[in-house]
């Protein structure tokens, strides 16, 4: 019984693949803001960097996102050896990514996740329908987009995003 | 369905070109035992046929549908005050024979409400309650009339899917407080869990009440992602309508795309050409192995076997990954889009496409056979979440779950359709309805699916893979239904005298097999419950909707 769970372990090798290079700033121009800014990323990263603790939310998504996401935790992109972890509460986490429209219904249960997060934190927009309401838009049962509810940090686009997208 | 009647096994759609719409409606010799009412036939892959009954019909149809062994697959009301002054609810069966779509029409002095159908399918309850909450049309009788998608977030007498709301208001969501049935006794507790879970999961809420570890009974409350999809439909071209058909529920994109293009196509008096018909098959039994090797993974995750998970996973990976180089999407989003299919596939990709088969089948059988030895595997999933066939039938339970409990109904085998005639589809069951007997069904159908691809990518017939679509410019209706990997998914579509979507109606496999769920897990431990959930893995948004 080993053996034969060996043999894909072996087999199969390291699959994970390097992660996306972090974004070079955006500044227009060069100077204090940058060196700011840089300063700024620098000890987030050495903050968080090793160690980001991710709560999702699904507040109305299709579930595609949701499929996406879990991806993210396979042997290709390995996002936990990247010291990113999901984790299964608030108030634990440094970061929340919400995925999808948040549907009426979601509407108190996403906020009441946000505040039960401790500060500093992050607000990640996932998808089309996160980031401006996608097909699904505003109605009587649909708020649209996550930044109408709470102060999003980074929107990541795509139906769903791939994962990897950033 | 039951085996005492004759499957159909004429081809239902014409091969002689597009018809004029009145020939494709034109009155059938259908008929149900002992119903005196007139069918039509709605052309499509797959048989359907659709009356016109009265209220005594209507229930009278109900007890013929089960005396025949038929299971109702949705209600759904219809606000036709527009064009025929009053609302109407319809109800969709599945015979041997066929699909069935009744249409009761609420035009005497009871203009909002239709007889109960509970006590005959209690799959009903539900359906009918959602019915009560987007349409405002009551199932007389009903013993639960709490409502079921409408929580706090809208007023009790606001209905969405009435002509008069445009769907664009906005209401502040107000508490709320559900009447969760109650358990007491010596020592009984309740758990409530979500509506946001402990994982990457969609939202819904379980209140379980238990004794110590063992669950007596649990309750469901869904509804939480209910985000308007068939209020946005109304009044979109049957082109717009493609992309919102296609995000009912993700993981079943591809069968939602391919039930909606049917109906679509209907009613434009077209249909697609023999290979994007071909390709389509291609794509949905992608999905169908994407999706178990997913929940495989999943499932030997939740009974602590890690191995499993990342193993099953990097399939699944890879084979999203070769989705994505084939369609350009690695969920196949939008690849199926009325008329035909997006791109074509050229000789390389077909070839690619069937020598993966091969290596992926090698990789599966040997991970069955690490599951099967496994004793700490095996005895999480044997005997745990039982649904018996008995039970399976009166919940009409339906698809991969029902095929599990030993009620075995497959749209591609019980149905002579294009391509799926060709390919003489195995159905894959089980008889002990348990987790065990849940993924051996799954382990049969990627098999199964793989020999399909195959077929499919061997035998591909040559020719365009799109058809011209005419737009429509008046009324119809028209329905497509597809075996999506979890169940059968059913689309229906009316249009206006524009040729816009007047009435949509997206039926999810999950509404039957939610309430299963309930079952399953009564007189299992409270840690076996998410074991429990993986192995049916039902959608929340193809039902909340």
């Amino acid at each position: 019984m080993p053996w034969r769970m060996l043999r894909p372990i072996v087999r199969v090798g390291i699959l994970t693949e390097p992660p996306p290079q972090p974004l070079a700033p955006q500044s227009p121009a060069g100077g204090k803001d940058e060196a700011e800014q840089r300063a700024i990323r620098e000890e987030f990263m050495s903050i968080f960097g090793p160690a980001l603790a991710i709560r999702q939310v699904d507040p109305g998504t299709c579930n595609g996102c949701g499929l996406e996401m879990h991806a993210l935790n396979n042997l290709y992109y390995n996002i936990e050896g990247l010291g990113i972890k999901f984790v299964v509460g608030p108030r634990h986490a440094d970061l929340l990514l919400v995925t999808g429209p948040v549907s009426a219904h979601m509407d108190t249960a996403l906020r009441r996740t946000y505040e039960a997060m401790p500060a500093p934190k992050l607000v990640v927009a996932v998808g089309e329908c996160g980031c401006n309401g996608g097909v699904f838009g505003e109605s009587y049962a649909s708020r649209g987009r996550v930044a109408d509810l709470l102060p999003v940090d980074v929107e990541v686009r795509g139906c769903p995003p791939a994962p990897g997208t950033g | 369905m039951a085996n005492d009647e004759p499957a159909n096994h004429g081809s239902a759609r014409s091969r002689d070109g597009p018809l004029a719409v009145q020939s494709r409606l034109a009155p059938t010799e259908f008929r149900l035992p002992g119903l005196d009412c007139a069918f039509t036939r709605l052309l499509g892959p797959l048989p359907m046929h659709r009356a016109q009954v009265t209220r005594a019909q209507w229930r009278a149809a109900c007890s013929v549908v089960r005396s025949l062994g038929g299971r109702l697959v949705t209600i759904w009301g219809i606000d036709r005050r527009t064009s025929a002054g009053h609302f109407a609810v319809a109800v969709a069966y599945a015979l041997n024979s066929g699909l069935v779509w009744l249409d009761l029409p609420l035009t005497d002095d009871d203009p909002t409400s239709y007889p109960d159908l509970t006590a005959t399918f209690a799959c009903a309850g539900r359906l009918q309650r959602a019915v009560a909450d987007l349409s405002g049309l009551n199932a007389s009788g009903a013993a639960d009339a709490r409502p079921w998608l409408r929580h706090a977030a809208w007023p009790e007498d606001y209905f969405p899917l009435r002509r008069e709301p445009s769907g664009r208001e906005r209401f502040e969501a107000l508490d709320e407080s559900y009447p969760f049935v109650t358990v007491t006794g010596d020592g009984v507790h309740e758990i409530a869990v979500g509506p946001v879970h402990a994982g990457i999961i969609e939202p819904g809420h379980f209140r379980f009440s238990v004794v110590g570890e063992r669950v007596l009974r649990l309750e469901q409350r869904l509804g939480y992602t209910h985000k308007g999809i068939e209020k946005r439909l109304e009044g979109m071209s049957l082109a717009q309508g493609a992309r919102l058909a296609a995000r009912v529920s993700g993981d079943s994109t591809v069968a939602y795309s391919w039930a909606y293009c049917c109906a679509t196509e209907t009613l434009c008096a077209t249909e697609a050409p023999l290979r994007a018909q071909w390709l389509r098959a291609m794509a949905l039994e992608r999905e169908r192995i994407a999706n178990h090797l997913g929940d495989l993974g999943a499932l030997g995750n939740d009974a602590a076997f890690a191995f499993g998970l990342a193993q099953f996973w990097r399939l699944r990976e890879a084979w999203q990954r070769r989705s994505a180089e084939l369609v350009g999407h690695r969920l196949m989003m939008d690849w199926i889009v009325p008329g035909g299919v997006a791109s074509d596939l050229a000789p390389q990709a077909l070839h690619i496409a069937s020598e993966d088969c091969q290596a992926l089948e090698a990789q599966v059988r040997l991970l069955e056979s690490i599951y099967d030895a496994h004793a700490g595997v095996q005895d999480r999933f044997v005997g745990t979440g039982r649904v018996d066939a008995q039970l399976a039938r009166q919940l009409n339970l339906t698809g991969m779950a029902a095929r599990a409990s030993g009620v075995g109904t497959d749209l591609r085998a019980d149905f002579a359709s294009i391509p799926y005639e060709a390919l003489q589809v195995r159905k894959v069951q089980a008889n002990e309805g348990d987790v065990a007997a849940r993924v051996a069904v799954r382990f049969g159908e990627i098999y199964e699916s793989l020999r399909l691809i195959r077929k499919l990518a061997q035998e591909l017939p040559a020719g365009p893979t799109m058809a011209d679509l005419p737009v429509p410019q008046s009324r119809g209706c028209a329905a497509g239904w597809v075996e999506a990997w979890r169940g059968e998914v059913l689309v229906t579509i009316e249009l206006d005298e524009r040729g816009l979507i007047a009435r949509a109606h997206c039926h999810d496999p999950s509404w039957q097999n939610w309430p299963a769920l309930e079952h399953a897990v009564i007189d299992n431990i409270v840690p076996d419950f998410p074991l429990i959930n993986k192995s049916f893995n039902l959608s929340y948004s193809g039902q909340d909707l």
